[in-house]
């Protein structure tokens, strides 16, 4: 393989991890907010107390923790169908990654939320704030840098678990790694693959980090 | 302005039942700052949050400008909530916005507009003193300028009442000063009455009109406090002048004068003297300018027989009470 078709293949698959990867996240950090909050809302001594739902989203949610991703990939496969109307593909694959991320981000949101202090929260009920108050302008506001963070984290996570879309054909650099490198014994297109999801990943965390820095205020 | 009357608040833990707060009745009136002393533990913070229902009481019921809290929930408690502002021991502001963006929160909450919100909050920093530091986070302030962002936010909302819930106890004893006196100050020109709890002698001393004691969930004494330093064998009186020291010779009787009022700027010593040809040795004491009135205690020894000089002091209006050995 000439280094022009190594190269084509390299930006082939980056385009389809960044496809992948940056639709789950946004799928994710709507999913994992949305369920974060309600953990927290439903625990013992939450804003809202409701033990039933609050076990029984924990229950899916270590579930969905637990389930090896290659084992959900396959067992989504007919609710795939039903969403995007394929099962095999780039886009197909986006349906599995964000089951399997939002319930890892939903416990970093969880974990998030808990790190605003207590009497800040008592203060904005002392003001009268409704519970939906409560949770734009202080759970969520304050919690911002450890969301940014925990999303950076599941980030990163998407993309080491869409090394595994290729079983559903979803392409990209981890499954052009496997293919070439790994099955053809291409060492080359491996490391020039690996090495450029290090750069990938780095670029990442650097982004999210500079973030988190810029909404750190303590 | 605010009325409790026999409040109970029960804690479950476990099997075990702790009585945080056991049958307080409290009564603040317009305009008065009324602060409740206690020991950690004691049951004062419970009853604090009981005012604003941030802890609903298991008994008794809590009045507030005229309204009962303990009758309501969901949006007409949440609209009384925003009639009391209150101040905390920690500041409970929020990190994630400027010492502007904090005071701001309860004028959102109750949805002023934006530019009427601009207008208040700059008013409101520089009414306690932060004019300039607007656009400063609460990590960049120290102790004491937080806490005039809480109360500059516990103002936001124009409440008729504040509560402070330790305000002064996470502070240096120069900043405690100066946040006293800016609530003194908003206590005097707003007509605010304030409840505040605090296990400070001091915080009673310079700023309370009247004061409870609590102990035990319970009030061992409450009232307004020249009233309180009349009554023998007030708790308050001993906390806020403790007494200490014994007569040099041990035949001598001791007596402990509580002055409060008029009477403390009299000259009592000299005129014993004069009167009773008497050696009369201060053993301790303090006399001092309170809130509330000019008070402070003595400890005395007099050679020969009390009996006269006690008779005479008390005619005087001091409270005399003699030590037993």
């Amino acid at each position: 393989m000439t280094w022009s078709e190594v190269a084509e293949l390299l930006w082939q698959g980056l385009r389809e991890t960044t496809w992948m990867v940056g639709f789950s996240t946004v799928l994710t950090a709507i999913g994992g907010l949305l369920v974060g909050v309600l953990l927290t809302l439903t625990e013992r001594g939450g804003l809202l107390p409701l033990r039933p739902v609050n076990a029984l989203l924990g229950l899916v949610v270590n579930v969905g923790r637990s389930l090896p991703f290659i084992i959900l990939l396959v067992a989504v496969i007919p609710f795939t169908r039903a969403v995007v109307g394929t099962t095999i593909g780039t886009t197909a694959a986006i349906v599995p990654l964000t089951i399997g991320a939002i319930p890892f981000y939903a416990r970093l949101v969880e974990t998030a939320i808990h790190e605003v202090p207590a009497d800040v929260v008592a203060a904005a009920t002392a003001m009268g704030a409704t519970r939906r108050q409560i949770v734009g302008k202080v759970l969520l506001r304050e919690a911002r840098p450890g969301l940014v963070a925990g999303l950076t984290v599941t980030v990163i996570a998407l993309v080491g678990y869409s090394a595994m879309a290729g079983v559903v054909g979803g392409g990209g650099l981890g499954d052009l790694a496997i293919r070439y490198g790994y099955q053809r014994f291409e060492t080359e297109v491996m490391i020039a693959t690996v090495g450029v999801l290090v750069v990938f990943v780095q670029l990442i965390q650097t982004l999210g980090d500079v973030l988190v820095r810029r909404l750190y205020h303590r | 302005m605010i009325q409790i009357e026999g409040l109970r608040k029960v804690y479950r833990a476990r099997r075990r039942e702790v009585v945080a707060v056991d049958g307080v009745d409290l009564a603040v009136r317009d305009g008065e700052i009324f602060g409740v002393l206690g020991q950690s533990g004691a049951g004062k913070s419970t009853l604090l949050r009981c005012v604003n229902l941030l802890e609903r009481p298991d008994a008794g019921t809590v009045v507030v400008g005229g309204v009962e809290l303990t009758g309501l929930s969901g949006g007409r408690l949440r609209a009384a909530r925003r009639r009391i502002g209150m101040v905390h021991q920690h500041f409970a502001l929020l990190a994630s916005r400027t010492a502007a963006g904090n005071v701001a929160v309860p004028l959102e909450i109750t949805g002023v507009p934006r530019a009427a919100r601009a207008r208040r909050v700059a008013e409101l920093l520089d009414l306690v003193g932060l004019a300039g530091h607007a656009d400063a986070y609460p990590a960049q302030l120290s102790g004491g300028q937080k806490q005039r962002v809480g109360i500059a936010r516990a103002l936001a909302a124009d409440p008729q009442v504040l509560l402070s819930d330790e305000a002064t106890s996470a502070l240096d004893p120069q900043t405690t000063g100066s946040i006293l006196e800016l609530l003194r100050d908003l206590n005097r020109r707003l007509g605010l009455t304030i409840l505040l709890i605090t296990h400070e002698m001091d915080v009673v001393k310079r700023i309370c009109h009247s004061a409870a004691v609590m102990r035990d969930g319970r009030f061992a004494e409450s009232g307004p406090i020249a009233d309180l330093l009349r009554r023998p064998g007030s708790e308050l009186a001993g906390g806020l002048f403790p007494l200490s020291g014994a007569a040099p010779d041990p035949e001598d009787p001791v007596l402990d004068l509580t002055l409060s009022g008029a009477v403390a700027d009299q000259p009592l010593i000299s005129q014993l003297a004069r009167r009773f040809d008497a050696d009369v040795r201060i053993l301790d004491g303090t006399v001092q300018e309170l809130a509330a009135t000019r008070a402070g205690r003595l400890r005395i020894t007099v050679r020969g027989d009390a009996g006269p000089v006690a008779g005479w002091l008390r005619e005087q209006g001091v409270l005399v009470t003699e030590v037993v050995r």
